[in-house]
């Protein structure tokens, strides 16, 4: 590991770990369906991932729509908005964004950026695709089944999640469970396979501080999620025991409807703790590959290395090892002992130091800059905005008398959705124009994709920050319809529609980016290897878009930091990281 | 120029819509007013850094943008810079935090002279519990549950037979007493929620959960169930009635006890008239 980072270095030690022989397809079906190859499962990941999060889409279109206009759908009833609101938030957290960050930006990226020619276990690598793709099928057969999927909210908490007061408790609850115990096998394969392929795939030159922030955003992230799953696999685990064997793991005596049930001795709250021992690390999970992905876009199309890389690393690791000791400000309302509130209020208020060092260095890294204004870049503005707002409101939330009034409000309802929502899918879409032309070797339209992003970022943002306010009014979340209280003036009624117009609207304006995908796959203005001008060893391959092995007969050498941005006196306003330093820069340092 | 202009009106435009926003929080009932200062302290604090962080970003899009021969200036790292904003946000967040912890510690320790009175939840309805003139709760357990006994009152607990259950949906509490509310559920999770008074906790099964107030303003405040409770979780609603204290007798007058609802009437119904409060 270099010392200052930031140094080019002349002498690159030889490889420690010699290259191993890659696996050939033989057919078309190995090579397209049953890939091996990491940019083949990224892409089935991507296409899975997304296909599930539209149906994510159009139930939050039925929710708006009930929210807005309540009584007037007669096809929404209570149960069904319940039913709703649980699964597009499984599917949004899990299914979509974790599905995309990890498999697919990991698949492609990783080994693209650490200079290597595919993952390290490309079978299992393949099999956590095809297991994924299960949970996913598993998932969306709720809608099919007697009683329909679970209405049980995300969060899944016993004892109604398994009752017959809630819809899906028949054939929703286990499936349900089922599918997030295939999902979590599958990503444990996939994850190794990040985690190791970053240890020990590396080019050489590639040390650690030499990583682009994307890799080291994924790479934390696939670790917290290997620690962090096996909570929510073991919750589930018991909770299917419950529900299907009559154990009582979270289950104490209780009376349902006037019966005696048969359960007795378990603790709900202890399924709370194991949710959010895994809830919690998920919100960085999501996070933290977007803050790694947003810091190389701003560099990138900044023309500027990013501000304060090593604080960037530290910020990273900080952030992913404080957010396992936070988990209970989802809790502070729960019964647990209050005096544990004293604790996760102090720790979750302490992430907000690494936290705000990002934000810091993001906007620093804009500062002196030259900025262009491509697509790109504009969601990453967009991603500090609706991130910057999200985690301060995190504040409230975290701040755990404050989160008294405001927790289970419409307020807790925004916050998430600004900063788990808006703003991580602000980095997926300015990551999709980023690295779309290195897929498909086109250019995305740029026409569409400011109609793009303008719609979405303006949207989301009148959507969700007006939202808070009624959280602050106490209008509470996870009600079809608010229904009379003296609390609810007429007003309510007309920002909710006001939020069902919008949300309707931003949408539709995803259509439009997916026939810009489509459209421009075939029609795009060819991008050739390096459109950006970027630094990142996946911009240097000598195909695009990249072939089996990405890297032709040699492996690139790394010399450099992955930020050499506008340097002064070089040539062009980017070295890229496999360029070795030029004869006078060896001279120098020689003496 | 136009995204720079777009970028700040953003950020203006959010605090203008905090100042100006017609839905704010509901008028106070109770004692928690330190909550709502706690929640302005948090507002001034966050809204400076928000309106910073986006009106600087706005300008560098302004001042940086692109233009032909523009050089962006290389500069990896400023340790100093680096830790004067870590240490400001470290003074900032202890502002936040500081005041939020000493209002948790009033928040989780009830006054000795609270009287206790029961919360208890079920699919979909509220139940409310009131100590008779011995000042005891008698015990419960969702194993005496039956449709005489609803709550799951001990029958065999002496405390318990002057106990006024009220199943009315219609709690009544005196202005100006502290009350350290009890709360139970008998299936699933619920949460008494009031907006007014700021305070709520979830019901568990299995357990006792409390918080504690106390009203300062008379009136009617709507009760709502906070955490998801199955299909009719948004129909689960009750009211809180706030009185001067002889309207309170008033009422509590014609309440029933459970000795008195499970038909052995007679001897504690004159105990709770002769020596209740």
């Amino acid at each position: 590991m270099v010392d200052v980072p930031y140094e080019a270095t002349v002498d690159v030690p030889p490889a420690e770990v010699a290259e191993v022989e890659l696996y050939h397809p033989k057919s078309w079906w190995t090579q397209y369906v049953f890939s091996q190859d990491a940019k083949v499962i990224a892409i089935q990941y991507s296409l899975t991932a997304t296909a599930i999060g539209l149906v994510a889409l159009v139930l939050s279109w039925l929710m708006r729509l009930q929210l807005g206009f309540p009584g007037t759908f007669s096809f929404i009833d209570a149960s069904q908005y319940l039913q709703f609101i649980t699964m597009h938030g499984m599917i949004m957290v899990i299914y979509l964004l974790t599905a995309l960050f990890l498999g697919g930006f990991g698949n492609y990226l990783i080994p693209l950026m650490v200079g290597a020619r595919d993952m390290v276990f490309p079978y299992v690598n393949m099999l956590s695709y095809w297991v994924y793709l299960l949970a996913v099928i598993v998932l969306a057969s709720t809608f099919f089944v007697p009683g329909g999927p679970t209405g049980a909210g995300w969060t899944l908490y016993p004892p109604q999640a398994i009752l017959s007061g809630t819809p899906g408790q028949d054939w929703g609850i286990i499936l349900m469970l089922s599918s997030l115990i295939l999902f979590i096998i599958g990503f444990t394969m996939g994850g190794l396979n990040y985690v190791v392929t970053v240890l020990q795939a590396r080019t050489r030159g590639m040390t650690l501080m030499r990583l682009p922030l994307t890799v080291w955003g994924i790479f934390t992230a696939t670790i917290m999620a290997l620690l962090a799953f096996p909570a929510l696999f073991v919750a589930s685990v018991m909770m299917l025991f419950d529900r299907l064997l009559g154990t009582s793991f979270f289950m104490p005596a209780l009376v349902e409807m006037g019966q005696q049930m048969k359960y007795g001795g378990g603790s709900p709250i202890l399924f709370q703790h194991l949710f959010w021992f895994f809830g919690h690390p998920e919100v960085y999970i999501v996070a933290l590959p977007a803050f790694g992905i947003v810091s190389d876009l701003i560099s990138t199309h900044a023309r500027k290395n990013i501000f304060g890389y090593r604080m960037m690393v530290w910020a990273i690791v900080a952030i992913g090892a404080l957010s396992f000791i936070v988990w209970a400000h989802h809790m502070y309302v729960s019964g647990m002992h209050p005096h544990f509130g004293f604790f996760f209020a102090t720790t979750t208020l302490i992430i907000a130091i690494p936290t705000a060092i990002k934000v810091y260095n993001w906007v620093l890294t804009l500062w002196r800059g030259d900025i262009h204004l491509t697509v790109p870049m504009l969601f990453a503005l967009g991603f500090i905005i609706t991130f910057v707002n999200g985690g301060l409101t995190g504040l409230f939330l975290g701040n755990v008398v404050v989160d008294v009034p405001l927790s289970d409000t419409m307020f807790v309802v925004a916050h998430f959705h600004m900063v788990m929502g808006v703003a991580p899918i602000m980095v997926v879409l300015g990551a999709i124009y980023h690295w779309y032309p290195k897929v498909t070797g086109r250019m995305l339209d740029d026409w569409m994709g400011k109609f793009h992003f303008w719609v979405t970022f303006l949207g989301a943002y009148l959507i969700f920050f007006p939202m808070h306010y009624l959280g602050l009014l106490g209008v509470p979340r996870r009600y079809h319809d608010i229904g009379e209280a003296a609390f609810i003036t007429p007003s309510v009624h007309t920002l909710n529609a006001f939020m069902s117009v919008v949300a309707l609207i931003v949408g539709l304006a995803q259509m439009v980016f997916l026939f810009n995908l489509v459209w421009s796959y075939f029609k795009g203005r060819p991008s050739g290897g390096n459109p950006w001008r970027a630094t990142t060893l996946e911009w240097q391959t000598p195909e695009t878009p990249p072939g089996h092995g990405n890297w032709g007969k040699e492996l690139p050498v790394v010399y450099r930091w992955a930020y050499d941005y506008s340097v002064p006196g070089a040539k062009e306003d980017f070295i890229p990281q496999n360029q070795p330093p030029t004869t006078r820069a060896i001279q120098g340092a020689a003496t | 120029m136009v995204v720079a202009i777009i970028l700040l009106l953003v950020a203006v435009g959010s605090v203008l819509f905090h100042i100006y926003s017609p839905w704010w929080w509901t008028p106070i009932a109770t004692n928690w007013r330190y909550i709502d200062d706690t929640i302005n302290i948090t507002f001034w604090i966050t809204g400076a850094v928000f309106f910073a962080v986006i009106a600087f970003m706005a300008y560098c899009v302004f001042r940086f943008h692109h233009k032909e021969g523009r050089q962006a200036h290389y500069n990896p790292e400023n340790k100093k810079l680096e830790w004067w904003l870590s240490i400001g946000t470290a003074i900032g967040v202890g502002a936040m935090l500081a005041p939020g912890l000493f209002v948790w510690q009033q928040f989780i320790t009830v006054p000795a002279n609270a009287t206790e009175i029961e919360v208890m939840g079920q699919q979909w309805q509220w139940a409310f519990r009131l100590p008779g003139k011995d000042g005891r709760m008698g015990t419960t357990d969702v194993r005496h549950i039956s449709p005489e006994n609803p709550m799951g009152l001990n029958r065999d607990d002496p405390h318990g037979q002057d106990d006024v259950v009220i199943e009315s949906g219609e709690m009544h509490l005196p202005v100006g007493k502290p009350v350290k509310v009890l709360l139970r559920s008998v299936d699933v999770l619920h949460d008494f929620y009031v907006p007014e008074f700021r305070a709520k906790m979830d019901m568990v099964p299995g357990m006792v959960t409390y918080f504690w107030m106390t009203p300062i303003r008379t009136g009617t405040f709507d009760v709502l169930c906070a955490e998801l409770c199955g299909a009719a979780h948004a129909q689960m609603r009750a009211k809180v009635i706030v009185e001067e204290e002889s309207d309170y007798h008033a009422w509590l007058e014609q309440q029933k006890t459970f000795a008195e609802l499970s038909g052995r009437s007679a001897v504690t119904k004159a105990t709770y008239r002769s020596g209740g409060k």
